[in-house]
């Protein structure tokens, strides 16, 4: 077990070593600099502004001072907002979406999976059908679409709740709707083609066979086997969620970490980047390490070996 | 001596078979069909009166032209132009990127996937690794840098030929580039779109070709000394060659979805060309309580929703026709 976690620890550092590496080395060699667009900026401001903010010598050079850094946890300045450390701006936008985002991942899993047992249980019945096909209208259907829509029925027309903006409870019921919508849909699916696959094992027929009821096998045996791919399913999930969209952030004029990603392309801000880049892989790593080890509890047949 | 009874009777009806009792895909199909067509034809059809801008700005749909008679069925946008006419184009230039794109992802990611998984230990290993990795770093962020990457050079390169076309007096080239200079976005969206699509793809490709790089006809083809290119080329691509297509069907709404993403941040397709995400987001830059404008995002919404329903039910007709195992 602990040669499991320090295993796959080694790896995901290599992994999060790499994606680190490969976002400071693309943005840096973008065509066009952050200090592009500085007024009358001699040569000589420019040549002082990349060494104050650590951007002189050739990209090896750059890169390698950047990952000492690292290193040392430490995610130096945004080139965009001078007065902001990168931890310092993450620390501040990413409070919101973890909320945001949090809300939305409970309402995937928890209405995913009980859409998708349902669904399951009534196998070729008009809810099966009913479900599947709203499965995949809100698969298809963006966020973009999804979010004006809910605003124009609920907030403008009926007037049940605020159009945008963040505070209180109510703020947050349209977002996460419409955040976590393709996602229920997507974990619903998943949730119904796994039970209908595990429903069919032996082990359910020793289950009924052993004069439990429908209900009692599903809970007791099914439900914990029928979960697992779920449960591999919501670890990316999470992650993804938690670090904010731009879309849903954007119509709901939400001042979330979703639009860093966007804007710090747009500002090659390559130390911002790479902060954003860094929370979400630690994110994916730790989420991924969560699943692995939930895997062994669900499940005592399978083992983790190193 | 009575014929042997049929064999056909008793298999598994065929894929093909499956796909055409699938009735919402076979509707999916049949819209999609009729879409492309009236896409790519019926705006070369429309009057020009149409097309152009007019002072006839914000009509609601039904509405005739002021100015000069014309008849709007959707509608106009703040420069007078007929909403049906953009939707039209943009359902080119959407539709385009999408399949053009999915293309490119498709070739690239059947490609990685076969070599991996026909080439195994640690060709495989290595090249899946890097799938991860690259997995792990968000995909918006690498269309975005191959955006920024290709524009500026795509569109120096363009204006280069334009110039040298001139030097050397050709004019249809220099027309040509001329033209196409305020579409370079475009080509650059399709590329950036199909260079980042395809790690999925490799995935199940890969999967497949483990698979059937352990049958038979594969080793006594190894064994007549076939090389391996050749059996990639000869024996298991014609072996993947549904799955391809399920998973082509599949990859055009995704990317799509990317492109009218980008296009309803600003970040995509620019005036004077129209696409669903920046027809979506012009209609919801005007939208407010007092005065509603509700065709200007009302219609690409439809549309767009629609489009995507179709290709989601008709990609999932095929999977469950074609790709036996799949599990979502």
């Amino acid at each position: 077990m602990a040669a499991f976690l320090l295993r796959r620890l080694l790896s995901s550092i290599v992994v999060l070593f790499f994606a680190v590496s490969l976002t400071f080395l693309l943005t840096r060699s973008l065509p066009g600099g952050p200090f592009d667009r500085e007024k009358a900026s001699s040569a000589q401001v420019q040549e002082a502004l990349l060494e104050k903010y650590k951007l002189s010598g050739t990209l090896w050079q750059q890169y390698t001072a950047y990952l000492n850094d690292l290193a040392h946890l430490d995610l130096r300045v945004s080139f965009k907002y001078r007065d902001w450390s990168v931890a310092e701006i993450l620390g501040q936008k990413m409070p919101t979406s973890i909320k945001l985002g949090g809300v939305a991942f409970l309402i995937a899993s928890t209405l995913g999976v009980f859409i998708g047992a349902l669904a399951a249980m009534r196998r070729d019945t008009p809810m099966d059908w009913a479900a599947m096909f709203g499965a995949i209208v809100a698969i298809s259907i963006p966020s973009f679409i999804t979010g004006p829509f809910l605003i124009a029925v609920f907030a403008l027309w009926l007037g049940w709740l605020p159009v945008g903006g963040w505070g209180n409870v109510e703020h947050l019921i349209l977002p996460s709707l419409c955040l976590a919508a393709p996602y229920v849909a997507y974990v619903a699916r998943l949730m119904r083609n796994s039970l209908l696959d595990v429903l069919k094992s032996d082990f359910l027929r020793t289950a009924r066979a052993k004069g439990l009821t429908e209900s009692q096998a599903l809970v007791r045996h099914a439900m914990k086997v029928a979960i697992l791919p779920v449960v591999t399913y919501l670890g990316p999930l999470a992650a993804h969620l938690l670090t904010g969209s731009m879309i849903v952030e954007s119509v709901f004029n939400i001042s979330g970490a979703g639009s860093i990603f966007v804007n710090a392309i747009q500002n090659r801000d390559a130390f911002l980047l790479c902060g954003a880049v860094v929370i979400y892989c630690t994110l994916l790593i730790v989420f991924n390490l969560i699943v692995d080890l939930l895997y062994s509890v669900l499940d005592k047949r399978i083992q983790l070996h190193a | 001596m009575p014929d042997a009874p049929k064999a056909a009777s008793i298999s598994r009806p065929g894929g093909w078979a499956i796909v055409r009792r699938n009735r919402p895909a076979m509707i999916s199909l049949i819209f999609l069909a009729i879409l492309v067509l009236v896409a790519f034809t019926l705006p070369f059809l429309l009057p020009e009166s149409i097309k152009a801008t007019s002072g006839g700005t914000f009509l609601p749909p039904l509405a005739l032209d002021p100015e000069n008679g014309a008849w709007h069925l959707c509608g106009t946008d703040v420069n007078g132009q007929d909403l049906f006419y953009r939707l039209l184009t943009g359902a080119q230039v959407s539709l385009g990127v999408g399949i053009v794109g999915a293309i490119i992802s498709l070739f690239i990611g059947t490609t990685y996937g076969m070599v991996s998984g026909y080439f195994g230990g640690r060709v495989d290993a290595t090249m899946m690794r890097i799938v991860d990795i690259l997995y792990a770093v968000p995909r918006i962020l690498f269309i975005m840098i191959f955006i920024a990457a290709f524009d500026s050079v795509f569109k120096d390169w363009l204006d280069g030929t334009r110039l040298w076309a001139q030097q050397k007096q050709w004019t249809s080239l220099e027309d040509t580039t001329r033209y196409l200079i305020p579409y370079s976005k475009i080509l650059v969206m399709i590329l950036s779109l199909g260079l980042v699509e395809w790690l999925t793809m490799a995935r199940i490709i890969r999967g497949q070709v483990l698979v059937l790089r352990e049958m038979t006809f594969v080793t006594a083809s190894r064994a007549m000394g076939q090389s391996g290119w050749t059996i990639l080329r000869k024996y298991l691509l014609p072996n993947l060659s549904t799955i391809i297509l399920t998973y082509l069907t599949l990859t055009i709404p995704a990317v799509i979805l990317d492109e009218s993403f980008l296009s309803f941040l600003g970040l995509g397709i620019e005036d004077p060309a129209a696409s669903w995400g920046s027809l979506l987001k012009d209609g919801a830059q005007v939208i407010n309580p007092l005065e509603s404008k509700w065709w200007l995002l009302a219609f690409p919404a439809l549309l767009m929703s629609l489009s995507l329903l179709a290709l989601n039910f008709l990609g999932d007709g095929l999977r469950d026709a074609f790709d036996p195992k799949s599990t979502d």
